[in-house]
């Protein structure tokens, strides 16, 4: 904003009514204070969880989640942990490795958006439509041999999910629609039009069981392999290697291609980027497509990896897992390293927290899966609040130079 | 002469034959389609054919003098009114019978736009008053978990209500603290506020109920009773009336008074003419004396109460009781009402009805052998109208000018 007569009074250097962008905000957590503040943030939410417990059960909060931990499996990578307990926190782990995968990949979903501005919220809609069309290929073509099949099917989830979120990228590089509403609007569209496809009587429901709303399962050639434990109790499957990809892929995007570096102008200042000659309108098409991608690729490599064919449930409850992808991003600093460790964290709570994994004499499940809830509510609020990091970060810094007036001009 | 012509003018009052056109061009369309439903079943397809097509040269002819939205308003109207006469007139008339009665689709719609209704004019307010509440959802839960909880708790559904309204009310305050004074960025808080009432809700819910479920036996909101619709001549009219709006639920009634009060509200009076300025120039409200601050924050803790409102309906007044997650995204589909009705209550509302009536129709066309699964389809329908909306193509949706923007004060 110019002003044409000199202002009566020294004004900021930085209109204070400029919207600052995501991405500019995420700058500005990640100068106050780096890897510090998310661990802090999420340390603060188990302990509100913790007082949770105490209060409301009168439990031992340490035993809780000693229990919960137990039930990720993460306790395998203890050496004196052995024999039958050692087998058992194997399968854990599988598990909360799977879900980490997934949690991955719709992170990485949310946090590609985020850099170039965009709040992509439409991971649903990108996961469903990945999960279909993945679940087609892999039922389309049973002749294929086995490594372009499982290419083809996930390269299908991943393209669903890119056209998916590309309509929300053109609609904001054309008319300027925001993206968080034509997300939303595909979520629900994408989870009517999936029930309609896979549920009673639509046009991809298994013939074969006309009372079950599911589509057929995809050929065995479509599987991805098992590379650890048991391929019948759900071992872990090379997905999990797919997402590892995923993030180093997503930090070459970013950091060392033109593209990236285009993404991240236009995230930090969409102006000035236009200015320099940047296409904003292109890029964010382009961001919005290739965070579908990854949405998509995680509604893929989770049907190929162990659901095996999409049913009603599977549709529905997406929701849950496109949503946490949110948490796993912001908490994860939109990094890719970040990123992986929370969502090993939410994977980790997720798993510890279910029916199957948590001791009910400890800690009732029903309970332990909605304090999960909480956690991940505390940490989206707490790791987005910019001036709360700011207060706590300029009070470290008065503290370490004895300097009041040491941080100014944020 | 000027004189003269006002004179003239008053004696003949023209109508703009674009504007009347235009009109026709919507009644043309939605007669299309009436034509072939029940009562009357047109069973030629040439009646619905020719008067479309008139609604469709209508709407042209009114585009073409200068009335471009209501215009093509009347065009996708007609056009939309001929094919679905034409659907209607090649089904079989025991089918149409099954899905339309009117009387009782209207009153399901009514129904099902309640919830909507509430949390829409509750956004409404603070978005207003430019903080964006994606976090409706989350404070629609509270309402219908803590209104069961209250009533439950005290034998009053006036309490009960009291109770949900402060809790949804409660919510918004941290969504407040955290968007206006901590400056987080609105969604990223809107999204956590969802996460949190997702857990305190689940949590609350299994610690005191278990797996039981709500008590059968609560205390509900009453239906009113109209009988002296009935009497109404003529007879048809008269039954009509009754069996659509005789035995509505009181929050159906005070949802409609709530849009009329909101629009009283923001519209006509002072504390209105804060709410908007503070959302489309805070900075300019701030020097007229306005506290932005507080303004924002009433506004916030309104909707919160508002959205509640909308899930006490869900909870006391509709199902009577509660389950996890029983508000299933119907807040976001407020929001989208919201905009779609371009942030305007009556806007709203038409959006609120539209969506409940897709809704209603939804189940009744379930219910017709071999339509089931077009039911599923149908669902989708309003998102896709929504971002068609948000896209432009039917007039353009435009926010308040400072929505999403923290204000910081000089």
């Amino acid at each position: 904003m110019s002003d044409v007569a000199p202002p009566p009074e020294p004004k900021p250097a930085s209109d204070p009514d400029a919207l600052p962008s995501m991405a500019a905000r995420l700058d500005l957590y990640q100068r106050a204070g780096g890897v510090i503040t998310p661990v802090l943030t999420a340390l603060f939410a188990f302990f509100v969880g913790g007082l949770v417990v105490l209060f409301t059960t009168g439990k031992n909060p340490i035993d809780t989640y000693k229990a919960i931990f137990n039930g990720t499996g993460l306790n395998w990578f203890f050496p004196w942990v052995h024999g039958q307990e050692r087998f058992t926190a194997a399968l854990n782990l599988q598990q909360t490795l799977i879900i980490t995968t997934t949690l991955v990949l719709v992170g990485l979903a949310v946090a590609f958006a985020f850099r170039c501005g965009l709040f992509n919220i439409g991971g649903q809609g990108q996961y469903i439509a990945g999960m279909i069309a993945a679940s087609q290929v892999g039922v389309a073509m049973p002749d294929l041999p086995h490594v372009p099949h499982i290419i083809l099917a996930a390269g299908a989830g991943a393209l669903a999910g890119a056209l998916w979120a590309g309509i929300a990228g053109i609609l904001k590089a054309t008319v300027g629609a925001h993206e968080v509403i034509s997300t939303i609007m595909l979520n629900w569209t994408a989870l009517w039009i999936g029930s309609y496809l896979v549920g009673f009587a639509g046009p991809l429901q298994d013939p074969a069981q006309e009372s079950v709303p599911v589509t057929e399962q995809i050929s065995e050639g479509a599987k991805l392999n098992v590379f650890w434990g048991d391929p019948i109790l759900q071992g872990l499957h090379i997905g999990f290697f797919v997402a590892i990809g995923c993030l180093i892929l997503f930090w070459i995007v970013l950091n060392r291609t033109t593209l990236g570096f285009e993404v991240r102008a236009v995230g930090f200042n969409p102006e000035a980027a236009r200015y320099s000659g940047i296409s904003v309108g292109r890029n964010y098409f382009l961001a919005m497509a290739i965070s579908g991608a990854f949405a998509g690729l995680a509604g893929g490599v989770d049907l190929l990896g162990w659901l095996f064919r999409v049913d009603l449930t599977s549709v529905q409850v997406s929701s849950q897992v496109a949503f946490i992808g949110i948490a796993v991003a912001l908490l994860g600093r939109n990094t890719a390293v970040g990123i992986f460790f929370s969502a090993l964290l939410f994977g980790a709570l997720l798993n510890g927290t279910s029916t199957r994994n948590l001791d009910p004499t400890i800690f009732a499940p029903e309970l332990a899966s909605n304090l999960t809830l909480i956690i991940q509510g505390l940490v989206v609020l707490f790791v987005g609040a910019d001036l709360l990091i700011l207060y706590l970060w300029r009070a470290r810094l008065k503290l370490r130079r004895k300097r009041p007036e040491a941080v100014k001009g944020l | 002469m000027r004189v003269e012509s006002i004179l003239q003018r008053a004696a003949h009052p023209r109508i703009e034959p674009g504007l009347a056109l235009g009109i026709a061009s919507i009644l043309l369309g939605l007669i299309a389609f009436w034509v072939a439903l029940p009562p009357l079943t047109t069973r030629t397809a040439a009646a619905p054919i020719a008067i479309g097509l008139a609604g469709l040269g209508a709407g042209l002819w009114s585009w073409r003098h200068g009335y471009t939205r209501l215009g093509w308003s009347g065009v996708c109207i007609a056009i939309i009114g001929l094919l679905g006469g034409l659907l209607a007139t090649n089904a079989a008339v025991g089918n149409l019978e099954v899905v339309i009665t009117w009387s009782a689709l209207f009153a399901a719609t009514l129904r099902f736009a309640t919830p909507l209704t509430f949390a829409a004019i509750g956004g409404l307010f603070s978005e207003r008053s430019g903080v964006v509440n994606i976090g409706l959802e989350g404070m629609m839960l509270m309402g219908a978990f803590f209104g069961v909880y209250g009533a439950d708790k005290t034998g009053s559904w006036v309490l009960g209500m009291l109770i949900g309204m402060l809790a949804g009310a409660a919510l918004a305050l941290v969504h407040a603290a955290f968007s206006i004074h901590l400056r987080s960025d609105q969604i990223v808080s809107g999204t956590a506020i969802n996460f949190l009432a997702l857990g305190i809700t689940g949590y609350v819910y299994i610690d005191t109920y278990g797996n039981e479920g709500t008590p059968g036996d609560l205390p509900q909101v009453p239906d009113v009773h109209l009988d002296w619709l009935g009497s109404i001549p003529p007879e048809g009219l008269g039954s009509f009336l009754e069996r659509t709006f005789g035995q509505l639920n009181l929050l159906v009634w005070l949802a409609l008074a709530t849009v009329v009060l909101a629009w009283i509200i923001v519209f006509k009076t002072a504390v209105g003419l804060r709410i908007r300025a503070v959302g489309e120039h805070p900075r300019a409200a701030d020097t007229v004396g306005i506290s932005v601050y507080a303004t924002r924050y009433a506004a916030v803790v309104v909707s919160g109460a508002l959205a509640a409102m909308g899930g006490v309906y869900l909870s006391l007044g509709f199902v009577h009781s509660f389950t996890e997650n029983m508000t299933a995204g119907r807040g976001f589909i407020a929001l989208a009402a919201l905009i779609f009705g371009k942030w305007h209550p009556f806007g709203a509302l038409g959006a609120a009805l539209l969506f409940g009536f897709a809704s209603a129709v939804a189940p009744r066309l379930e219910n017709v052998e071999g339509w089931a699964t077009y039911g599923t389809l149908f669902q989708a329908l309003p998102y896709v109208l929504t971002l068609i909306a948000v896209a432009g193509v039917i007039g353009r949706s435009i926010p308040p000018a400072a929505i999403g923007r923290p204000y910081e004060k000089q």
